[in-house]
């Protein structure tokens, strides 16, 4: 650029004003600097912002309890003690008292799972039904109008409790990839009382928060479901939109909810601590214990008395269903505490 | 110009601002959602547990026999089981070879070939370690029969008399040996006869699919045995089975009817989800026409008491006895239960049926 030089003015010792001395050769790397100091002002600035949301959205998720030393909740299957001395009668009336209701989440996207379940373990439900987030003309469905997993969750637990408390006494939450085996799911139950709180399932700890991954299932006692429904109504403590801008899983959601009224997680196992609700299929548990132990393969992983899988495709929920329903070893006999009809109408179990 | 300059430096500022913000954003993303998940020790109690109620940590100790697991089958009763493994002794031999030891032949040793009362590993060359019977062969598909008339061999003369039935199965078949067992006890092994999945083709009374396993009773591998010295079977084929089902024909050694009291089969050729999930094999494929009785596809595919499966991988072995052996709905009552009266009845007819026929064989 031309560099002008205006006449120096007999008279002035003055500075000439900016705007007047024109463009200055050595305008570049003063104006980078300018640049790249805006720029690391504005980054400045926008972290500062960041950290200033995190925290409060962070104290709003109920960070109002104090640090406990780490706890972990464990809950067990029945003992042989429990279930010994039950007589005949007894033994029936058990097995009718628990009553469980499945309530399966899906979406048109899952259409392929979602048959394979209709076909497959919900007929061993007292009651299943299939919550959709809309409409689908090759099933009927209680449709949900939202897309939204945890709004989802919200209205199927409150439409289930509005419906079915008095009916059932057990309330499980399944995802179509997950295959779960109800008589288990019962026996488990046995001797658990409906009326106490219980929030059931393989958890996870998330810093403070212990909750259930909603990928093995979800167990509410009616107790549970109860106090969920209140909560429900309080929109501080369990809002439909959780978090401000980090939106939390709804399994998460679910969990913060439910502490708000007392309800904790407990991670449920059996009598030698397997856990009995698995977020892996099968085939992957036994893939990683091939891996791990390869000296104890089955016996080191997965539990005799196992509720759920996930993970399935359509045709491993059939193969499940032969397997576990049908495909035995003759003499080998067991006597169980509780009897279990298989569902009428059904050629696969 | 200043105001373009002005301009820019707003552009920039907000361009930093944002970049500021989400990289925070990742950074605390990855901060906060780090999961800490506590899985409770494998095969202890967990100290911590809230409900837990006290069940004792000696469950795992003092076991015997070859599971590791009694504590999960306190409440089993394998009188019946225990019963028939005296009662029906059975010799298992695996077709292996040198290079599937480690990929195949080991989880057939780690899973099924446990439940034998004989079980040897053939391979064309020995290895103590494993260990396997040398048959001193080549290798290979073509070599199959030629492998299986050694093995069949070196059973007679070694293991004769330690079994009652002589089971052959490859490195990738899956064996229920509970099952094989109650199939078996309603027959005499003094009988000329052999069980596995019955193909119709090429051979009049049938033959047995090689993959799905098959079993030779006493007097049945006597025969066999004594054919190659008789020159009633040639040695030279490079299909196995339906090598081995002429011969079996040549030599009067019925090819039995392996199909549970329901009509079901229970040798498979394939793995569970290729029988049960319908349209799997296509119409084509010629497994429907090769099969002896109707093939069925679908839940009626295959019995409760099945016997054996095959191409069956590592990971399928494993999870097959893990669903056959352990995983079990609690309480529930079997729809097929073939020990009903009505069975009972069935199963003391056909025992009649096979003394009929022993006599007959005696006097041919």
């Amino acid at each position: 650029e031309e560099v002008v030089i205006p006449p120096s003015s007999p008279g002035g010792g003055g500075a000439r004003p900016r705007w007047a001395r024109g463009p200055v050769r050595s305008a570049a790397p003063e104006k980078m600097i300018s640049e790249s100091s805006s720029f690391v002002k504005g980054m400045m600035l926008g972290g500062l912002f960041c950290v200033f949301v995190t925290f409060i959205g962070h104290n709003k998720m109920g960070h109002g309890t104090k640090a406990h030393h780490h706890e972990h909740h464990h809950i067990q299957a029945p003992n042989k003690e429990d279930v010994s001395n039950l007589s005949e009668g007894e033994r029936m009336e058990l097995s009718h008292s628990i009553r469980v209701y499945c309530i399966i989440l899906v979406k048109p996207k899952d259409l392929g799972n979602w048959a394979a379940v209709k076909e497959t373990w919900s007929k061993h439900c007292d009651k299943a039904e299939f919550y959709s987030s809309e409409s689908v003309k090759v099933f009927d469905s209680i449709v949900l109008n939202t897309n939204e997993m945890w709004v989802m969750m919200r209205k199927a637990y409150k439409l289930a409790y509005e419906r079915y408390q008095d009916e059932y006494n057990w309330f499980f939450l399944a995802h179509p990839t997950t295959f779960a085996v109800i008589e288990n799911l019962k026996y488990f139950l046995l001797k658990k009382d409906a009326s106490q709180p219980f929030y059931i399932g393989h958890t996870v700890k998330s810093g403070e928060l212990e909750y259930v991954d909603g990928d093995g299932g979800i167990v509410l006692s009616i107790e549970s479901l109860k106090r969920l429904s209140k909560i429900f109504e309080d929109p501080d403590r369990c809002p439909e939109q959780g978090g401000l801008i980090w939106k939390l899983s709804e399994d998460k959601q679910l969990a913060v909810c439910l502490k708000y009224t007392g309800v904790l997680a407990e991670n449920a196992e059996d009598s030698e601590g397997k856990d009995v609700f698995n977020t892996k299929s099968v085939g992957s548990l036994i893939k990683e214990a091939m891996a791990n132990h390869p000296q104890q393969v089955v016996e080191g992983s997965c539990s005799d008395m196992a509720i759920t899988f996930n993970g399935l495709a359509p045709n491993h929920m059939h193969v499940m269903m032969y397997g576990v329903y049908r495909l035995r070893a003759y003499g080998h006999n067991f006597k169980d505490a509780l009897v279990f009809l298989p569902p009428a109408g059904s050629d696969n179990d | 110009m200043a105001s373009s300059k002005s301009l820019l430096n707003l552009l920039t500022f907000t361009f930093g601002s944002t970049i500021g913000f989400f990289a925070c954003y990742m950074l605390f993303s990855i901060v906060l959602e780090k999961q800490v998940v506590i899985q409770p020790d494998i095969l202890h109690n967990d100290p911590h547990g809230e409900h837990s109620e006290e069940t004792g940590s000696d469950q795992l100790e003092g076991q015997m026999n070859f599971n590791a697991d009694a504590g999960q089958h306190q409440d089993e009763n394998k009188n019946i089981a225990e019963g028939l493994y005296q009662k029906v002794k059975i010799l298992c031999w695996v077709m292996t070879g040198p290079q599937n030891l480690e990929k195949k032949a080991k989880h057939v040793k780690a899973t099924w070939a446990q439940h034998c009362n004989k079980i040897l590993f053939m391979s064309s060359e020995e290895n103590k370690d494993f260990p396997t019977v040398g048959l001193e062969t080549k290798e290979g598909r073509d070599q199959l029969y030629w492998k299986t008339i050694k093995a069949f061999q070196y059973v007679h003369d070694h293991y004769f008399d330690d079994a009652d039935w002589f089971m052959k199965a490859d490195d990738d078949t899956y064996v229920i040996l509970d099952n094989l067992r109650w199939l078996l006890s309603k027959y005499n092994p003094e009988q000329p006869i052999y069980f596995g999945r019955r193909f119709k083709p090429y051979v009049k009374q049938g033959y047995m699919s090689g993959g799905a396993g098959y079993v030779l009773s006493k007097e049945a591998l006597r025969r066999f045995v004594n054919a190659f010295k008789t020159n009633k079977c040639s040695h030279s084929s490079s299909i196995e089975d339906l090598a081995l089902g002429k011969c079996m024909e040549n030599i009067n050694v019925e090819a039995g009817d392996s199909r549970d009291t329901s009509g079901k089969e229970t040798f498979h050729p394939f793995v569970p989800e290729h029988h049960l999930i319908r349209g799997y094999l296509p119409r084509t494929f010629w497994y429907w026409n090769y099969n002896y009785y109707p093939a069925i596809e679908g839940p009626g595919c295959c019995s409760d008491l099945a016997v054996s499966f095959h191409y069956v991988d590592s990971i399928t072995m494993y999870q097959l006895e893990y669903l056959i052996y352990h995983l079990r709905p609690y309480g529930y009552l079997y729809r097929y239960n073939p020990d009903s009266l009505k069975n009972l009845e069935k199963q003391i007819k056909s025992k009649a049926v096979d003394n009929d026929a022993k006599a007959k064989a005696e006097s041919s």
